[in-house]
């Protein structure tokens, strides 16, 4: 009983990390229709930022964060200038395919750009007081895996506070019901755009944080967490923001009890599979409604 | 139009002869095994342009085809089933895996197909390593002989690349392209585009299986799960992009680049063919979808106009 509440707490802690590393993913998709599959190689950098960061100036990797905020905000809205602003004329359907296609060849070049200076070898970020843990009604709780819940929760509700409350949050949902009429009533889309793809961006580099914190980092991480992403996302519904914590969650536990009950390296294929079958019974997501 | 054909006929027994004998000239086993690589590329890219060129379905888990044949042709083959025979059973696994599975995941449409094939193939890579993962050795290394092999390589090229046109300068083969066009038009006209996918899907993923099964051939030693891995997906996937999807020749041309193009990057560390090969993807994919068969034909369509130009000028000044 208490190696499954041991379990279940694990998959909680390590499911609010899998939402905070959609919910960039969503962001993005949600505004712009752009099915960014270069998610998970805009994780890994962010990873190494912190990882550097760590390793070279002694920068504690949470104090790290808004660095890698920083630099991916840069790259993400390089890389929208560069090649993903080009697609935005495009009718929906042959939009989210093309972006595909270019995300997968961003990921390759950005990938293979990491191997080149960062070398394939396996980094992880440990500082001692990481591996503390708190221990309550006999399930351990190590402070690095409380720190995914803590700042999944904060960043969602910043999202939130930032779409709901801000001006240009407002501008950012409009587009989103209706970029035509968001146009015409004077929001520039394009603005819109390049900053929901640079925040959804700098999310994936928070999350690549933590990620460097709880696993490790190497430059051909990106397509498993990307995956991870994509699993969350349809779980979540499709560009919805706060169904990407829950759907996190819902990833997070289903492996967990995968490792408990049958073998933990079936877990991700437990994932792939429920993917799969949302994908077949209820494309909307399990939360979404039809017409969202 | 007629010596046209007759030209081209001429072309492709030269080449297919030259093929033939290059390994018969050429003794170095290290040519030989690039010519392999080749033919490997271009079968299994044409295999995926069937699908993902012709009938508009972006598949990205051909991997899962390639891989399926592979492991069932090694595993038989190693068990001691005529090679022959554990080559054929291959094919015809992945076909059996592309209709079970082709049911229910062409009630996915467009980017939910692309994704949801790109899942189906990892859980497969994920599974196969975690049941089999050991490496896979051939037996019989001692009477192994490269000769054979190429030869297998070159003869599936051909067949794959000659179904290839056949199948899609069939009847079904406008069907296929009618459903790229627009699959409710399609419908309308009494064209089930399920039909046509599924047709499509099987033969793709039939001679993907085959490939699969030349590599268990060709390979002493692999992890049984590295056929699945997604890079079989996607470098085959950009190389009928970058020569040009749905033709017969863009796949050829593309795997005859993506191996140049790494031969000439081979002595600089990291991959930095992949580099540049994935920059030209996203250009072609952004710019330039027919790939380079239609740059081309645009670069020949501009000489041609210039040259006609000149030769107005040249005559109107005399």
């Amino acid at each position: 009983m208490q190696a499954l509440g041991q379990n279940l707490a694990y998959g909680i802690l390590v499911g609010a990390l899998y939402g905070l590393v959609a919910l960039g993913l969503s962001l993005i998709f949600g505004v712009t229709k752009f099915l960014n599959v270069a998610h998970g190689e805009l994780l890994m950098l962010g990873g190494y930022v912190s990882f550097w960061a760590f390793s070279l100036l002694g920068i504690d990797p949470f104090l790290s964060i808004p660095i890698t905020i920083v630099v991916l905000l840069l790259l993400g809205a390089l890389l929208y200038v560069l090649v993903f602003s080009r697609t935005i004329k495009l009718p929906e359907e042959t939009k989210i395919k093309n972006t595909l296609l270019v995300a997968f060849g961003l990921s390759i070049i950005l990938q293979n750009l990491a191997l080149r200076f960062f070398t394939a070898d396996e980094r992880g970020i440990s500082a001692s007081y990481l591996r503390t843990a708190f221990t309550v009604l006999d399930v351990r709780l190590p402070i690095g895996r409380l720190a995914n819940l803590v700042v999944a929760v904060f960043f969602l509700i910043a999202l939130q506070i930032f779409l709901r409350k801000t001006y240009t949050g407002k501008a950012i949902r409009a587009t989103v019901q209706n970029w035509e009429a968001a146009s015409l009533m004077g929001i520039d889309i394009h603005k819109v755009y390049i900053l929901s793809f640079a925040i959804g961006a700098a999310l994936a580099g928070v999350a690549g944080t933590l990620v460097a914190v709880n696993y490790s980092i190497m430059p051909s991480m990106g397509l498993n967490w990307t995956l991870k992403a994509l699993i969350v996302m349809v779980l979540g519904g499709l560009g919805n923001i706060p169904g990407t914590l829950i759907g996190g969650l819902i990833l997070g536990v289903t492996e967990s009890a995968t490792s408990f009950f049958i073998n933990s390296n079936y877990r991700e294929i437990a994932g792939l599979v429920l993917f799969l079958l949302v994908l077949i019974f209820r494309p909307q997501g399990l939360m979404g409604t039809k017409e969202a | 139009m007629n010596k046209k054909l007759i030209i081209s006929v001429i072309l492709l027994v030269v080449v297919i002869c030259i093929l033939a004998i290059i390994p018969v000239v050429i003794k170095q086993d290290s040519t030989i095994n690039l010519v392999i690589l080749v033919l490997l590329y271009m079968s299994i890219a044409s295999s995926w342009n069937i699908l993902g060129g012709y009938t508009g379905q972006t598949n990205l888990g051909h991997a899962a085809f390639f891989g399926i044949g592979s492991l069932t042709t090694r595993l038989l083959w190693i068990q001691g089933l005529p090679f022959a025979l554990s080559f054929v059973l291959g094919g015809i696994m992945a076909v059996a895996l592309a209709l079970l599975i082709g049911v229910p995941a062409f009630k996915l449409r467009g980017v939910y197909f692309a994704i949801g094939t790109l899942a189906l193939a990892q859980i497969l890579n994920l599974t196969v390593g975690n049941v089999l993962p050991e490496m896979s050795y051939n037996p019989a290394i001692s009477d192994y002989q490269l000769m054979p092999r190429y030869y297998l390589f070159l003869a599936l090229t051909i067949v794959t690349i000659g179904s290839a046109y056949f199948l899609v300068n069939s009847k079904w083969g406008m069907g296929m392209m009618a459903v790229k066009e627009g699959e409710d038009a399609a419908e309308s006209l009494g064209i089930s585009a399920l039909k046509h996918k599924l047709l499509a899907l099987s033969v793709s993923a039939f001679f993907a299986g085959l490939v699969g099964g030349a590599f268990a051939y060709y390979h002493v030693s692999y992890y049984l799960n590295m056929p699945f891995s997604p890079e079989w997906t996607f470098d085959p996937m950009m190389m009928a992009y970058i020569g040009g999807m749905g033709t017969i020749i863009g796949p050829i041309i593309g795997s005859i680049f993506f191996v140049g193009l790494k031969q000439l990057l081979v002595w600089n560390v990291g991959e930095y063919h992949l580099i540049i090969f994935g920059t030209l993807f996203i250009l072609i994919v952004l710019f330039l979808p027919g790939g380079l068969v239609e740059a081309w034909k645009k670069i020949q369509k501009l000489l041609a106009t210039r040259f006609r130009r000149g030769k107005k000028q040249a005559a109107f000044i005399t």
